[in-house]
């Protein structure tokens, strides 16, 4: 497997390139210095946010603004480094977007440390943030090819086993069964079986696609169903959900699993079947599941009646002064630190942080918000529709689909537009699994990005066609 | 491939799309109905979030604010609260406002829009101004000595500015400390108890909301009738009023407490109090003429305010002739609170026109820079400037040589008439003594103060019970308090 660029590709038109191509090799721009603009952008949006909070509170600049500053410019200077060292061509958007969100649930995390003092999640927060970096370093550096991680298909599927399989044994916390603890430090399993679960599926996927392609009978004229045996893999994982549902309670993980997984099936076949049967089954299973389990019935009672404790005397639950905090905050917000997002109480640093910056910056700042996500999507699309094998785009799809659904059930979770499950939003969430997790899946985006934009010499093992036209898949 | 994966990609967008509505429908769309809902708690919180503006007496703040460091941040504190209560009110974060706290609650909780020196601005920035302050119109020397001259005795006090309407004392006893009860622990709620289940009522403020029958005391208001409807041309010609008289159609007969009231001018029947002479002068004007005149001192109006509502006093407008006469003497279902009595006083001193009473005289912002200043305003002619100025004469004639001596102040003018309001079921009640008045420097055009003193549970010697002796000589402090004598 040698993937590596011959050194002289970068400097382009073909001049002294070591092996023969068929076309001549266009320069591909690899907008390193957009990237380090962007990350300097981000670090100076997140120390202002972290200073306004001070002056916002105590009319005085933050004790540790400037530390705060610094460590995060340290983190991105590494990152670009890194990025710059092994992934020249990555997307230059993916890395400052995620190192903007971090950075903003750091200040987020900070401003709510303020109405708890005795319980300070920030400076934790950085250590795992720190941790979660250096990890995207690790992976950025050491994975030179993401299509070695197809090797390991049915090893990551056992390990995501594993993972969510063990928490069943410790006991639950808040409800719901996926902590690990051990003695002050606990961590959430299943966030790692994320990423575990999307090379699986791609894997297999990549693999298996022609065959689940193969359609059995034809509904209304159009609906192309899949046969009966190729059902099988959709209805394990179903099932796997649905235990873990059952098992741990946790309805947010059960949902994004089965989630991604459709959305991969749908992509590698491209049947419209596949969805449908996956609605249908989530459905059902969501159905059945909720009347048996009293603890996702009552999430469902409170999506549509979230008010009701008022009227029952016993005041606003918790998604009462979640969307009491949005609303507060209306169009444009108090401004930092002058919200009462912690009203909202118990999860207000992690499953309801989203709330914090519907406040206290609006329903502008929660769209600019909702943007970042989106455009960390979009770019992770992008690398799925420009790279050129079929586990890559798989795996960009998979990984840029966890995050959407993520954020997705999140936070419309915390906003009534679907019943609340326990997620953390993605790198604003207090929560060392979930930043860890997040920035491994950021690494492996970029990874992708840059093996798609790279201009590659064409080789045998591949067994791939060249492009006829110059390779810039950036622009596909 | 690529074709499914942009299919994908649209559905994600979709889902953005979703949340991106669904956020216009929290933040914007219900916004409205999330922010009043008594369950949230922000409205609280912001409004104790800063220190509350402060209430002025005499150029003084008499109100402050503590920094509790709690969730509530800013509590409410008084000086001198037992004093201002009936001026200042409450405002608690249990038991919320009432009086000027309530009156001026936007200004001095900071929301009235009109403490923003950029309103748009604020909008935009959320910014929230800081408290502004509110003037009251109460001299402290007239409002300590109705205070102390009430002595804690049940009653009230209130006196006014006749040429402006300008309260200058509003006493209520007895009084409480509004500072007591401002928070919200456990010694707030026991205080509030504690003076909800008192029998004395110190949380009723006598002077404006509770109403007393006049008794004695609304016969200026039936002299002014008598002599505006010219029934009475000569206050010095002898009346044609019998001893005792018999109520019309009745078997019961009126009878006075002194002699000489037989057929007596107005003036003497005036000086001492005859009931007869002024049961039979009401019949004798008439129902409808009597409830032209009650109405323009300010009887029967639910409106009165200053702003802090005021209760309605109560001249009947359906009477037979025997209920007429009694009314005509404070009596029978005749009601009137302490400020509507003074009004009467300061309309007598004004020359006839009687001025709305107001208690807040500017309101200004933290920084002093005034918002509003409360103009004078009449609430119309109450009667002829000659009917005026013969009440006048009559008023003085009470405290010089009448019933009323005791209200006497050397090198000063005053003028007053006494009361002693029967009440209770078969009049067995301790009777309310009355006195109300009015004071010029001698020699001065204008009398610069107007008071109205009620005392209820007043001593226990029935002969003593009598506007002259209990309430008289709280007038009289009062009276010397505004003109510094």
């Amino acid at each position: 497997m040698s993937h590596h660029r011959p050194p002289g590709a970068a400097s382009g038109a073909g001049a002294g390139a070591p092996r023969p191509v068929l076309v001549p090799a266009v320069r591909v721009p690899e907008r390193r210095g957009t990237e380090a603009a962007l990350l300097a952008a981000a670090v100076l949006i997140s120390v202002y946010g972290y200073v306004n909070v001070g002056l916002a509170r105590h009319s005085s600049v933050p004790r540790g603004a400037a530390e705060y500053g610094a460590a995060l410019a340290v983190l991105a200077a590494v990152t670009h480094l890194a990025v710059r060292w092994r992934a020249g061509y990555a997307d230059p958007l993916l890395l400052p977007i995620a190192l903007l969100l971090n950075g903003l649930g750091l200040v987020l995390i900070y401003r709510l440390d303020l109405e708890t003092p005795g319980n300070a999640a920030a400076p934790t927060q950085m250590v795992w943030s720190t941790l979660g970096i250096g990890l995207f370093v690790a992976v950025v550096v050491l994975l030179r090819d993401h299509r070695v991680l197809a090797r390991y298909a049915y090893v990551s599927m056992a390990a995501a086993l594993v993972l969510m399989v063990v928490p069943i044994f410790f006991p639950a916390i808040n409800g719901a069964r996926i902590w690990i603890r051990l003695g002050a430090l606990s961590f959430q399993p299943g966030e790692f079986a994320k990423i575990l679960l999307a090379v699986f599926f791609a894997a297999y996927l990549a693999a298996n696609r022609h065959a689940l392609a193969y359609t059995g009978r034809t509904l209304f004229g159009r609906l192309r169903l899949p046969t009966g045996r190729a059902l099988g893999p959709i209805l394990g994982v179903w099932a796997a959900s649905i235990g873990v549902l059952v098992l741990e309670t946790d309805l947010g993980t059960s949902l994004l699993f089965f989630g991604v997984f459709v959305f991969l099936l749908y992509v590698a076949t491209g049947r419209t079947g596949w969805i449908v049967i996956g609605l249908l089954l989530a459905a059902a299973g969501a159905y059945a599941v909720s009347t048996v389990e009293p603890h996702v019935h009552s999430r469902v009672d409170n999506w549509l009646h979230p008010f009701a404790s008022i009227a029952a005397g016993q005041g606003a639950g918790q998604l009462a002064q979640s969307l009491f905090a949005f609303g507060g905050g209306g169009l444009l917000g108090t401004g930092l630190g002058r919200g009462h997002s912690i009203l909202i109480g118990f999860a207000v640093k992690s499953d309801f942080v989203l709330a914090t910056p519907g406040e206290e910056l609006g329903l502008t700042g929660l769209a600019a918000i909702f943007l970042l996500y989106t455009l960390l999507v979009a770019r992770g699309y992008r690398a799925g529709v420009a790279v050129r094998d079929p586990f890559g785009r798989l795996l960009a799809v998979g990984l840029a689909s966890i995050v959407a659904l993520q954020v997705f059930v999140i936070a419309g979770g915390v906003m009534g537009l679907i019943p609340l499950t326990g997620m953390a939003m993605p790198f604003l969430a207090q929560g060392g699994s979930s930043v860890v997790t997040n920035w491994i899946i950021v690494a492996l985006l970029v990874r992708l990005s840059d093996s798609a934009r790279a201009p590659r010499p064409l080789t045998a093992d591949t067994g791939e066609i060249a492009a006829v036209r110059p390779v810039e898949g950036d622009e596909r | 491939m690529i074709r499914h994966i942009r299919h994908a990609a649209v559905l994600c967008l979709l889902l953005l799309v979703a949340l991106l509505v669904n956020a216009t429908r929290v933040q914007v769309v219900n916004s409205g109905s999330y922010n009043g809902n008594p369950a949230n708690r922000r409205t609280v919180l912001l409004r104790y979030g800063q220190p509350r503006g402060d209430i002025l007496v005499g150029g003084a703040t008499v109100t402050g604010s503590r920094d509790t460091g709690g969730q509530l941040r800013y509590r409410r504190t008084y000086r001198d609260g037992p004093l201002y209560a009936p001026v200042t009110g409450y405002a608690s974060q249990t038991y919320g406002t009432t009086l000027l706290e309530n009156a001026a609650d936007a200004v001095l909780s900071g929301t009235d829009p009109r403490l923003a020196a950029f309103p748009l601005w604020n909008a935009i920035a959320r910014e929230r101004n800081p408290g502004g302050r509110v003037r009251s119109t109460v001299l402290p020397s007239a409002q300590q000595a109705a205070f102390s001259g009430l002595g804690g005795r049940k009653g009230a006090v209130a006196a006014v500015e006749p040429a402006t309407g300008r309260i200058l004392a509003l006493v209520s006893s007895p009084s409480y400390d509004p500072g007591s009860f401002a928070g919200t622990g456990a010694s707030d709620v026991a205080a509030w108890q504690r003076l909800t289940a008192s029998p004395d009522q110190p949380l009723l403020n006598r002077a404006i909301r509770q109403t007393y029958p006049p008794g004695s005391a609304f016969k200026v208001v039936t002299a002014a009738a008598a002599l505006d409807s010219g029934r009475i041309t000569d206050i010095d010609a002898a009346t044609d009023s019998p001893d005792p008289y018999p109520l019309p159609n009745t078997a019961t007969r009126l009878t006075n407490e002194s002699g000489g009231c037989s057929n007596a001018t107005l003036r003497y029947a005036f000086q001492v109090s005859c009931n007869t002479v002024f049961g039979k002068l009401g019949d004798d004007v008439g129902l409808p003429e009597m409830v032209r005149t009650a109405r323009s001192f300010g009887f029967d109006d639910r409106n009165l305010g200053i702003p802090s509502g005021v209760s309605e006093s109560v001249f009947d407008t359906s009477m037979n002739a025997a209920q007429l006469a009694l009314s005509s003497i404070g009596q029978y279902d005749t009601r009137a609170t302490p400020l509507q009595m003074a009004m009467v006083a300061a309309a007598v001193a004004d020359g006839g026109t009687a001025m709305r009473p107001y208690l807040i005289d500017r309101e200004t912002r933290a920084n002093g820079s005034v918002i509003a200043v409360t103009r004078p305003n009449a609430l119309g002619r109450a009667m002829s400037s000659r009917t005026a100025s013969l009440l006048q004469r009559m008023m003085l004639d009470v405290v010089n040589q009448g019933t009323g001596t005791s209200a006497r102040i050397p090198g000063v003018d005053v003028g007053g008439k006494t009361g002693t309001a029967q009440h209770g079921v078969g009049n067995m009640g301790t009777p309310y003594a009355w006195f109300i008045s009015w004071a010029r420097p001698t020699g001065s055009g204008t009398a610069p103060v107007a008071v109205a003193v009620v005392v209820e549970d007043a001593a226990a010697n029935r002969a003593d019970i009598s506007g002259g002796g209990n309430a008289a000589p709280i007038a009289q402090a009062v009276m010397r308090a505004v003109l510094g004598r």
